[in-house]
């Protein structure tokens, strides 16, 4: 009995600085209106200041110092990355807010190991709290009643901030209607830069006073944003009680799941997780979102099927492609395979982005389904190469169908967010269920069978299969399908009006984007001969994001060439940096802020406004008025 | 004159809806700026406090160009905006709407408190804890207007105030706006309904698809039946 009860206690324990971060997040949403993905990196930024300052500083008051003024330190930063980034990014559309955030936390990433190195730092034990309280022969540190003191002090201190301060009660008011709030006279710019301080300090203070705890290294942040997610969507995003009573909930959860399934305690929080999306959507404490504030697109030009000329263009530049195996060497044509398997990837993830307008940040968990989905087949069953490709893909399959049908339940950020946590659980099952997925070391061995086995043909194969892929993608853009699946991008309530069942076109588009994903996957596991959980992870996610991007979201088949070419640039980055996180990062931060419409995006702007000038007169758009204003 | 627009033009994307807006308000005047729904009436509102993004042309408020401003600071030189649709904040009481609206003294301006507005419109001074979620439509636009002159504006624009409102509660708006006016405020009113406008206005402007099409005094508007039949709903 009193196990269970320390169990407790330490769930109640590691609670608090959930807590702390997640309220952070949440409040920063509330007015923002930005899901600030970099506040696992703020948090982890707080632990490593935190720790080089009471290193320096000994004592209590040096130990207590660091951690305030460590806090302190990095809310300033991100007084500095609101002022120079976010507010550059207010207006843009949340995907772009949320890859801008994204690009920041890669490249904290490896500002951190620069700075303070890659191995793991154990801090200093709290002065008055190093001993440890026995409890019917259990011991319980006393830190851990420190901070599950800490949390409901917090709670206390922010909810008299909000309540009985004028800026609370301006924060309030921002939070449902910001625009009005400017109408009445307040500056919102500070009102913005305020509430990010706050925020970022509640983070950081999250993080520093993790060190005591727990050793301080350069992958806590991606871990905390992943648990802050979670309690963000099961409390209610914007709801400080909310993320309060899920963060409790999540770290008790963890503290006994370790107890019922050892090897994949995260099982659990995901089932509770599903229960609440299924019964309140919107979060325990949240409310549910007045209809969407659309931002109206980067463009106007609408889309169309490629004209004869256009395609026999396409045809031609893949004749070229496949003629790369009578010039290029075997390196080259393993890159190209390589490029060519991307390019698969993208345009999936591109389907579901651009026409279906639902941005995964978990792309990759299908990916790396379909790729462990071959090498179980082709190590376990045995089967042939041909047998594997089809089936294996299939894995994908399952894996959207399932997380899909939650997902589609919510839009926006709540949809990236549930997405990034599920490729997370994906990852953690891969990585934890060893004796089936062998943990880290990955499963070795995939290799292809020799019809498949040298580079050009395993390059005409990846070649043919990811041309297969864009053009099926793109006659399912152009199908009545499609139609409805833009129809619900575009107003869910005027297509549920016509008859669409938008939720369900949703899914079947997820599982698409799933299933054509988990293709690239089950192709690169033979094209590496091997898959690691990594095949997974956050970072791919990343990448697919960034190809689609730069390809230009608001295109039809943009993310082919922002495939190539990033594919292309970030192999020949990674041969020439060790600091590629940090260069992707700016990489995407500057695509976010100097160039949104992406490479395919800013050349049909750019010929559509040729054509436009060359016809002679000006867009008829522009000229004819418009008979009813608001 | 206390407001001077001029050549104003505002689109919303690549819709053209303003066509050069010119509109003058005197110290201490009344005017309504009648208009159909649709005509562009909330948009010259909106546009003059710098909430329409894409627009052009100059705005003269005491004196001073306030085109290029940022809303914040054109409504705290004492450019009071009343929005259509109310807009209260619902989470928040009736004491934190007017909290929000508050701002310093201004000299030359009509000074107000929560005192006054309570005697203005005694309903809110009843429901001073309620979340403005919980009041009817009446009591939210007093609350909407109430929390405007917290910022003790010189000037208000005021967005369609009767809309949907019953008749007894219109009569209390118009004994509102009239106390207003006596304080010292100027105002300038967009409405449908002409009967309440003739009730509280000196002048009328006519906005018709983003134009003005005619401007006087009432008397003169009222000589002009063919413009008020062709221009208004009656």
């Amino acid at each position: 009995m009193a196990f269970y009860v320390v169990q407790f206690l330490t769930g109640l324990a590691s609670a608090a600085s959930l807590f702390l971060v997640a309220s952070g997040l949440s409040i920063i949403f509330g007015v923002t209106r930005i899901v600030n993905f970099a506040h696992g990196a703020f948090y982890m930024l707080g632990a490593y200041v935190a720790f080089t300052l009471t290193e320096r500083f000994s004592g209590a008051f040096g130990f207590w110092g660091g951690i305030i003024v460590a806090a302190l330190a990095v809310a300033a930063i991100g007084v500095l990355v609101e002022m120079v980034l976010l507010r550059r990014i207010y207006h843009s559309p949340e995907l772009f807010q949320l890859l801008a955030t994204f690009g920041l936390t890669l490249m904290v990433e490896d500002l951190v190991v620069l700075i303070w190195g890659p191995d793991d730092l154990v801090g200093r034990r709290a002065p008055g709290f190093k001993g440890a309280i026995e409890f019917f022969g259990q011991n319980i540190p006393s830190y851990d009643l420190f901070l599950i003191a800490l949390g409901p002090v917090v709670l206390g201190v922010l909810w008299l901030l909000f309540q009985r301060t004028r800026w609370g009660v301006l924060v309030r008011a921002a939070t449902q209607d910001r625009d009005m709030v400017a109408a009445l006279g307040v500056n919102q710019k500070w009102l913005f830069t305020s509430v990010f301080a706050l925020g970022v300090f509640l983070a950081a203070l999250g993080g520093a006073l993790q060190i005591p705890r727990d050793a301080v290294n350069h992958a806590m942040d991606l871990r905390v944003i992943v648990e802050v997610f979670v309690v963000v969507v099961i409390g209610g995003l914007g709801s400080i009680i909310g993320a309060f009573v899920a963060a409790v909930l999540v770290s008790e959860l963890n503290a006994f799941g370790i107890l019922i399934f050892p090897k994949i305690s995260i099982i659990l929080v995901f089932l509770v997780m599903a229960v609440v999306l299924i019964v309140r959507p919107w979060g325990l404490f949240g409310k549910p979102e007045a209809p969407a504030r659309r931002t109206p697109g980067l463009t106007v030009n609408p889309w169309r099927p490629l004209t004869t000329n256009e395609r026999l263009a396409a045809i031609a530049v893949l004749v070229v492609a496949a003629a790369l195996p009578f010039v290029a060497g075997n390196y080259v044509l393993t890159v190209g395979s390589e490029i060519a398997i991307f390019v698969i990837f993208a345009v999936s993830l591109h389907f579901l982005m651009s026409v279906g307008g639902l941005a995964s940040f978990g792309h990759a968990a299908y990916f790396g389904l379909g790729a462990y989905g071959v090498a179980l087949l082709a190590k376990m069953a045995g089967l042939p190469m041909i047998a594997c490709l089809l089936l294996g893909p299939l894995l994908g399959l399952l894996g959207a169908a399932v997380f899909g049908f939650f997902a589609v339940q919510l839009s926006g950020v709540y949809f990236a967010m549930l997405t990034l946590a599920f490729a997370q659980i994906v990852w953690s099952i891969a990585f934890q269920w060893v004796s089936v997925t062998g943990g880290d070391n990955g499963i070795l061995g995939v290799w292809p069978e020799k019809w498949a086995a040298s580079p050009s043909h395993f390059y005409w194969l990846s070649l043919g299969i990811a041309a297969l892929a864009v053009v099926i993608l793109r006659i399912i853009v152009f199908s009545p399908f499609g139609f409805a699946l833009r129809a619900t991008r575009d107003s869910p309530l005027r297509g549920e009006a016509i008859g669409i069942n938008g939720k369900r076109i949703q899914w079947t588009a997820f599982v698409i984007a799933g299933t054509v994903a988990g293709l690239a996957g089950a192709l690169f596991a033979y094209l590496k001969g091997s898959v690691f959980p990594d095949n997974m992870g956050i970072s791919l996610s990343v990448d697919a994001l960034v190809m689609v991007l730069l390809g230009g979201v608001e295109t039809v088949s943009g993310a082919v060439v922002g495939a190539i070419v990033y594919k292309a640039l970030n192999i020949w980055l990674v041969s020439q940096t060790d600091l590629s996180k940090l260069v992707l990062g700016g990489f995407v931060v500057l695509i976010v802020v100097a160039f949104p419409k992406g490479i395919v995006g800013t050349l049909e702007a750019f010929v559509h406004r040729r054509r436009k000038s060359s016809s002679s007169a000006s867009s008829p758009l522009l000229t004819s008025r418009i008979e009813s204003a608001e | 004159m206390k407001l001077t627009v001029n050549d104003l033009n505002s689109f919303y994307g690549p819709a053209h809806i303003l066509f050069d807006i010119a509109l003058e308000v005197g110290e201490g005047e009344v005017v309504a700026l009648l208009g159909r729904n649709g005509a562009g009436k909330s948009t010259t509102f909106r546009s003059i406090v710098g909430l329409v993004e894409n627009r052009s042309g100059r705005v003269m408020f005491e004196g001073r160009d306030v085109s290029e401003l940022p809303t914040h600071a054109i409504v705290r030189g004492g450019l009071g905006y009343v929005p259509e649709e109310r807009r209260i904040f619902t989470n928040l009481t009736v004491e934190e709407n007017l909290e929000v609206g508050r701002q310093p003294k201004r000299a030359g301006a009509p000074q107000w408190d929560r005192d006054k507005l309570f005697k203005l419109f005694p309903n809110l001074g009843e429901m001073r804890g309620r979340p403005g979620g919980r009041m009817s439509g009446g009591e939210q636009q007093m609350l909407t207007i109430a929390r405007t002159l917290m910022g003790n504006p010189s000037l208000v624009l005021l967005d369609e105030p009767s809309e949907g409102l019953s008749p007894k509660i219109v009569e209390q708006m118009v004994d509102a706006i009239l106390a207003m006016k006596k304080e010292g405020v100027s105002i300038v009113v967009s409405e449908q309904n002409l009967h309440f406008a003739r009730l509280i206005s000196d002048r009328a402007y006519i906005i018709e698809r983003g134009r003005i099409c005619f401007g006087g005094t009432m008397a003169e508007l009222d000589a002009r039946p063919d413009i008020r039949d062709a221009h208004l709903s009656l």
